[in-house]
């Protein structure tokens, strides 16, 4: 029989937005990271009504509710761990409304990350955060997840690009977060408290975001070295020198070879480690810049130095550079994505660490990512169907979390905890940390019924990425 | 050729665990959009196909996901690792197959249409005359003989309507078997005719043929040549996509020839695959290869000999539906637009996302109707936006789908295959200017 809560969705909704087929329930099942939980159902909504309509039959029955965008998440946070219901807001019709005048836009939960960034620049205007996954991503995940992308050195993460929002309690209530100003002191910051919560204390259901006006010009350099050490160096003293680009991206020498291999793109061969930037600003601006950060380079013997003329030249560059993730995905067939990040100054003693770290478990652990802003994505490429290896490729990864820590860093930059480094928590912000939380989590939600099993860990529970 | 033993094997499942479900195809899908849930988005299906090939779900149950996908390969296009989700498809709608019961309409019309009249040129052109399966008339008295009565849910007499009229049997008779270059030969092709461009547009492939040598091309209709087989690998009769393979290879190696032209997408997108269907090291594998190595779409030979100059300026606006199979099988997209863009007086307005399907995929929009037509509809709004006078594709099934499509908006739009296009613009041999 069909439970009740079911039913009472199905007279709410209607029949056609609760999804209970084996299939459909199996199609909501994963997301981009580890591991397969089936929900009893899966619950589309589009509208802020709907979903407080579904938080107060949820509440009353006491049914998990976990909130999806478009499930590419790399923690975890869409998986329905406990069951229940999957809320499917991908389906949510994109809405887009730009106030040019007053630099805010405000955007439905379901719209695409670069369907914003298209929209704004029609306006002469920019919406700052740009994950690499943004084609395919809802702002809503982007908001849960507090995502970030290469141009965070300069401008900052999803959080910094938020000053209101829609959200639908746990118990259903529709409550309205910030406003429409920037300055906004008027009582706690629970804007800020939901972007990044991962889907723990609510459904996002409308945001206000901040907009900046587009940079006029942009300018790519890419530089190689013959050490990760002068590439550290070229890091710390372009940042202390007054200028600060807009990108500034990291790859190793195996992720080099990666791409080379799979589809050659011009990337320096024979470096150890290869910079790629982007100068954003005024053009007679950028040319000083330029040239200031030439001379850097040159000071620190960049083994090569190429400064693309036109933009199609520049592409390649960044075309190659996103060719990284699928390169690296061919040299085995699973691929562990971390996002450990460590203070800007302890980069190269992070890469000295992920190189014993490789060396010690006998796993290909290559590294690229977010150089500019310390936000490393060690990855490990290994084969689920392989146990032995598995085994090995979770010890690596709680080593990994563990030397982040070590260096003053964090256990995630911008992908989240989710259920794959919940364990860890304790490890970096202690138990009182982790109970403070815990406690803010159990007022907003009493019942403990929105996305259970995320960030916190449950007793005893490890790291798994071994399929069964 | 052994058959494969496990489910797993026939359902190609090992290619499963390339896909990371990073999510990057769900924007690309048409169904996804269309159908709104994961459930028919590539990433889902991939999931299934995994959880089917385990026993965790059931065939039957991979059946509707299985079924919706219009195997346009958009998916495999944008996919960042390289899923090979077209054999996974065809290893899916294989175990399908084997496992499943077809109403009895369905299965009798299938039965009929793949060992009858698909694979026979000879049934194809003389019921062809009278109809393919499209055409009224003959489509009536090929369902009276199977029995199935008028009242089918299949939709096919819908598309008679928008059929072009047949040539006569004298006029198909008449085809030279062989036609020499008409400017200095530079290159010798076998034409392959394809069943459905033979029968429905007959004159198209006249066309084709004349372009073709007046570029500078000899070519042979071998007579030899079989259906290329893509309905029926698309439908999971594996066996008989297989057998039909190997009389076109056959047919192929006593020909003297550098190529084989065809001018549909879809037959073009299944023959050079023709070595999928063999195991790899294998003697027939070989020989796949050796062909797939001569197919060739008729618009990339054409951009290639460069042999022609288009006299009569046409003054249209086009705009271009590219072929799935063209895009996402055969990887061509850059010379059709190169020959439009060689006519004169023509303006090429791109539409909103061209490569999304057109819904047709081989026999998606008669089985799949209601699924189609929301594809469709998509579709004509896009190109209905564009202003322009003449829909150009380049594949008899999107030709059917968009001549429909034009009807069923009432936007007054004429669609023709690319070929016809340059007819109509004169083409004459080249005149090469001294420099
Ligand atoms: C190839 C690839 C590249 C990536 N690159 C980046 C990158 O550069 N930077 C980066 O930061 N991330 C990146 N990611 C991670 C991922 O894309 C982001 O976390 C993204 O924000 C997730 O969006 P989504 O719509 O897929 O959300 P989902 O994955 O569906 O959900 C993510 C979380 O948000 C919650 N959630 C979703 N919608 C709502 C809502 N309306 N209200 C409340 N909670 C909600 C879910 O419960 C879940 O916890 C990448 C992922 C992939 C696969
Ligand atoms: S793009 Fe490729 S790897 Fe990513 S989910 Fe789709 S099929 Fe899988
Ligand atoms: S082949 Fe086309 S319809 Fe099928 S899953 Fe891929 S993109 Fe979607």
């Amino acid at each position: 029989m069909e439970a009740k809560w079911i039913t009472a969705l199905k007279s709410t909704l209607g029949e056609k937005y609760v999804r209970t087929a084996v299939v459909d329930r199996h199609s909501y099942s994963y997301d981009g990271s580890f591991g397969e939980y089936v929900p009893e159902a899966v619950v589309q909504v589009a509208s802020a009504r709907q979903v407080s309509e579904v938080m107060k039959i949820a509440n009353h029955y006491r049914v998990p509710v976990t909130p999806r965008g478009q499930g590419t998440c790399l923690s975890g946070g869409p998986l329905p761990v406990y069951g229940g219901m999957v809320l499917d807001t991908s389906q949510w019709p994109a809405s887009i409304e730009v106030y040019a005048d007053d630099l805010i836009a405000e955007v439905s939960p379901g719209t695409l990350t670069s369907a914003i960034h298209q929209e704004v620049e029609a306006y002469g205007l920019m919406y700052p955060p740009d994950p690499s996954s943004a084609h395919v991503s809802t702002i809503g995940g982007n908001l849960a997840e507090n995502s970030g992308g290469p141009r965070g050195l300069k401008y900052g993460v999803t959080k910094d690009y938020v000053i209101g929002l829609e959200v639908v309690t746990p118990e259903g209530e529709i409550t309205r977060t910030g406003g429409r100003t920037i300055k906004n002191v008027t009582g706690l910051d629970i804007t800020k408290l939901i972007v990044g919560s991962e889907g723990v204390l609510g459904v996002i259901t409308s945001a206000t975001l901040k907009l900046i006006p587009k940079p006029k010009a942009v300018q790519t350099i890419m530089v190689a070295f013959a050490s990760m050490e002068t590439a550290g160096r070229a890091i710390s003293t372009t940042l202390t020198s007054g200028i600060l680009p807009s990108k500034m991206e990291f790859i190793d020498h195996a992720c080099v070879q990666a791409v080379e291999a799979y589809e050659p793109s011009g990337l320096p061969q024979d470096a150890e480690a290869v910079l790629i930037m982007e100068l954003d600003g005024h053009e007679e601006t950028l040319d000083k810049e330029l040239q200031e950060i030439l001379t850097i380079m040159k000071q620190l013997e960049a083994t090569a130095v190429q400064v693309p003329e036109t933009a199609e030249a520049a592409a390649r560059i960044w075309k190659a550079r996103k060719m990284v993730s699928p390169a690296i995905a061919t040299i085995k067939p699973t691929k562990v994505s971390e996002d450990a990040t460590v203070p800007r100054s302890q980069i190269p003693l992070m890469m000295k660490k992920l190189g014993e770290i490789r060396e010690k478990y006998e796993i290909n652990l290559v590294v690229f990512g977010h150089a500019g802003d310390g936000n490393l994505h060690p990855n490990i490429l290994c084969d689920e169907r392989d146990q032995a290896e598995m085994k090995r490729v979770e010890k690596a990864v709680e080593d990994i979390f563990q030397a982040a820590i070590d260096l003053g860093g964090t256990l995630s930059g911008e992908h989240g905890i989710g259920t794959m480094k919940s364990p860890f928590m304790e490890n970096e912000i202690g138990i009182a940390g982790v109970d403070l939380m815990k406690r803010i989590k159990q007022s907003w939600d009493p019942n403990n019924i929105m996305n259970p099993g995320k960030i916190f860990a449950e007793p005893g529970q490890r790291l798994v990425l071994s399929r069964e | 050729m052994n058959e494969p033993e496990t489910l797993k094997d026939v359902m190609n499942y090992e290619k499963a665990f390339d896909c990371v479900q990073c999510g990057y195809c769900l924007p690309a899908c048409p169904t996804y959009e269309t159908m709104e849930t994961e459930t028919h988005s590539p990433r889902g299906r991939i999931q299934l196909m995994k959880l089917a090939a385990e026993g965790h779900i059931s065939l039957h149950e991979l059946e509707d996901p299985v079924e919706k996908c219009l195997g346009c390969m958009a998916c495999v296009t944008v996919c960042p690792t390289n899923v090979q989700y077209d054999q996974m498809l065809e290893g899916a709608k294989h175990a399908i197959e084997k496992n499943k019961e077809k109403p009895k309409h369905q299965a009798a019309l299938e039965k009929g249409l793949f060992e009858h009249a698909v694979p026979s040129s000879k049934i194809m052109h003389s019921v062809g005359n009278l109809t393919w399966m499209y055409q009224k008339s003959g489509l009536q008295t090929f369902a009276q003989k199977l029995g199935i009565l008028s009242k089918t849910p299949l939709h096919l007499g819908e598309f008679a309507s928008v059929l072009p009229p047949m040539p006569s049997p004298k006029q198909r008779a008449s085809r030279e078997k062989v036609q020499p270059a008409q400017q200095k030969e530079k290159l010798r092709v076998a034409f392959f005719t394809g069943c459905v461009m033979d029968s429905v547009f007959f004159t198209i492939n006249e066309q084709s043929v004349e372009l073709l040598t007046l570029a500078g091309a000899s070519v042979v209709i071998p007579e030899e040549q079989t259906c290329c087989g893509a309905l029926h690998a698309h439908a999971g009769r594996h066996d008989e996509a297989v057998a039909l393979a190997k009389q076109n290879i056959q047919m192929l190696e006593d020909l003297n020839v550098d190529r084989i032209v065809n001018n549909a997408g879809g037959c073009g997108a299944q023959m050079i695959r023709y070595d999928h269907l063999f195991d790899e090291g294998s003697d027939w594998h070989k020989r796949a290869l050796a062909f797939v190595a001569k197919v060739e779409d008729i618009t990339k030979v054409l951009a290639e000999l460069d042999g022609l100059q288009f006299t009569k300026p046409l003054n249209y606006t086009i705009t271009y539906q590219p072929s799935c199979h063209m895009t996402n099988v055969q990887r061509i997209t850059n010379e059709p637009r190169q020959l439009m863009n060689q006519l004169p007086g023509v303006s090429v307005n791109e539409m909103n996302d061209p490569d999304f399907c057109c819904g047709s995929a081989g026999i998606y929009n008669i089985v799949q109707y209601d699924e189609s037509m929301k594809i469709l509809d998509r579709k004509m709004g896009d190109a209905q936006a564009t202003n322009a006078q003449v829909i150009v594709t380049t594949n008899p099934g999107c030709l059917l789908q968009m001549k429909y499509g034009a009807e069923r908006a009432s936007s007054g739009q004429r669609a023709v295959h690319l070929i016809e296009l340059l007819i109509e613009a004169e083409p004459k041999i080249k005149q090469i200017k001294n420099v």
